[in-house]
């Protein structure tokens, strides 16, 4: 069993297909829905938490792919850059999500791709400006 | 009698390289173990660190006369204003000065850009008199163009700072950071028991001309800061348990590096600069030696809400609750956050004890002490005659 997140998102003529339901039904994936925004007609990102055996995920993200929906691993759309950043910790203290925290050995930025849910309050917060997070 | 040392003696052991340098973090620890007559035996000197975002500091610039030449008296970089009440050519640029098309670009990144070697834009426009005759200037500037590229701080290093909450039910955006609501992030500042003016809290070392880390490079203290206020309540071991003094700093940042000086902008506040400093404190005699000792669970701070009008104070932790990850206020426990680099901080200690050891480094004797008894006025507000 594994457990990853992804982003989907959605052109504007696939609304109305029920991907969750044949992603539980016929992949035995358990979905977590952690964001949407869905605006029928226009598009929709959805981030998703999937737990299942790897072999069914990998099916089931090429079984979304097949229909012109791009899903793509979370942390390849969150990017930090780190070598910029300072240790001042401004991130961690709005993150409710525990994804940013200082290591309290180091006191160095510790940043948990896994664990982050897009709020997206990270990005204001950073005084250098050091994150961008694709969603939409 | 218990061993007192002088400045002359500590410097003499720095050149030989037989000095005991210990950052304010390394004597904490000692000094769970020895006695303050035991530490000024043993350790010289202790370097202090902080690397905290400081809105009072600026740059004095002199660009050189351009032929024919120009008195400025409006003056932009990079669309950036900078003070005009210099003669010709000279300017300050405060940090926290912002391009107003563009609020998140301020003069702490132009500061930062001349610090790396970029060019940037000079604007300058003037009535034009007979020795100045021009009116009008647009031309690149970078750091090896400007005659004097001076660092000068008014108001850095604050001996403590409060911590900051919300109790109301919106985010608010603080140069301490975003605040969540309902009391569910706490942030705090300072560097705890590295912070420079913490190990020495009645100014028995530092004071005007004192040599310290500033950006990279040397720099003094030549000034107390603004704001300097030493009768705010103490606790029993006389550290400041809110904001208390703070001092004026200046530079050479030709000489600096921007590994240490970094501009920052802050959600719906605006912008504001890091900066690395570090103070070495000589450990001259046992009161010394005391304070230097101090460790984080004996420095307190003032939790302030943030989100009501005349921060009333909530409560009153330590610095080891801070860096726990969780304070207790009102019965409620809180996540902390800094907003200031401990990891720089310390690599700051770090390196001002290097060139210390290195011999590279004096402690200065002040050429004169900062007041002991000041407070600070608000600002009160009269009526005015409309004639």
């Amino acid at each position: 069993m594994i457990k990853k997140r992804y982003i989907l998102n959605f052109p504007p003529q696939s609304g109305d297909k029920a991907f969750t339901y044949h992603l539980v039904k016929e992949y035995d994936i358990r979905i977590n829905i952690l964001k949407a925004e869905v605006y029928p007609g226009k598009r929709g990102s959805l981030l998703l938490e999937l737990q299942g055996k790897k072999e069914n995920i990998e099916k089931g993200v090429e079984y979304i792919k097949s229909h012109k929906i791009t899903c793509e691993s979370l942390d390849k759309r969150i990017r930090w850059k780190e070598e910029k950043c300072i240790d001042c910790g401004n991130c961690t203290a709005v993150c409710f999500a525990g994804a940013l925290n200082m290591d309290k050995q180091s006191w160095k930025l510790e940043f948990d791709k896994s664990k982050c849910v897009v709020c997206e309050l990270c990005i204001p917060a950073c005084p250098l400006n050091l994150f961008e997070i694709d969603f939409r | 009698m218990s061993t007192t040392k002088t400045y002359e003696e500590i410097n003499q052991k720095l050149k030989a390289g037989k000095a005991v340098v210990l950052t304010a973090e390394e004597v904490a620890q000692m000094a769970k173990e020895l006695t303050p007559e035991e530490i000024v035996e043993k350790v010289d000197v202790v370097t202090t660190a902080t690397f905290g975002a400081m809105c009072s500091s600026g740059a004095i610039i002199n660009f050189g006369h351009a032929n024919p030449p120009i008195r400025m008296e409006k003056i932009r970089l990079n669309g950036v204003p900078c003070y005009e009440g210099l003669a010709a050519v000279d300017s300050y640029i405060g940090a926290t000065a912002c391009n107003p098309d563009n609020p998140e670009y301020g003069g702490a990144h132009v500061i930062q850009d001349l610090l790396e070697g970029k060019d940037v834009v000079l604007e300058a426009w003037a009535k034009g008199t007979d020795c100045y005759p021009r009116k009008h200037i647009k031309t690149k500037i970078n750091i090896n163009t400007i005659n004097e590229f001076t660092l000068f701080n008014p108001r850095n290093a604050y001996q403590n700072y409060n911590v900051a909450v919300n109790t109301t039910s919106t985010i608010k955006y603080t140069y301490m950071g975003s605040l969540l609501p309902n009391l569910r992030n706490a942030t705090y500042s300072t560097s705890g028991e590295l912070s420079p003016l913490l190990n020495d809290p009645e100014f028995k070392t530092i004071g005007l001309g004192t040599r310290i880390f500033l950006g990279g490079t040397q720099g003094f203290v030549v000034w107390p800061g603004t704001q300097f206020h030493t009768t705010k309540p103490k606790n029993e071991l006389g550290v400041p348990v809110t904001n208390g003094a703070t001092i004026a700093v200046m530079g050479n940042l030709k000489e600096m590096s921007a590994e240490y000086i970094q501009a920052a902008s802050y959600e719906k506040y605006g912008v504001s600069m890091f900066v690395g400093i570090g103070i070495p404190i000589p450990v001259l005699n046992t009161d010394i030696a005391k304070r230097v000792s101090i460790n984080n669970s004996q420095i307190e701070t003032s939790v302030l809400d943030y989100g009501t009008v005349g921060t009333p104070k909530l409560g009153q932790v330590t610095y080891e609750e801070l860096q726990s990850g969780t304070i207790k206020v009102k019965g409620k426990k809180i996540r902390t956050a800094p907003v200031a680099s401990l990891k720089k901080a310390r690599k700051i200690a770090d390196e001002l004890k290097k060139w210390l050891q290195n011999g590279e480094f004096e402690v200065t004797k002040p050429v004169h002490m900062f007041p002991s008894n000041t407070s600070l006025n608000g600002l009160k507000e009269m009526e005015v005659d409309n004639d």
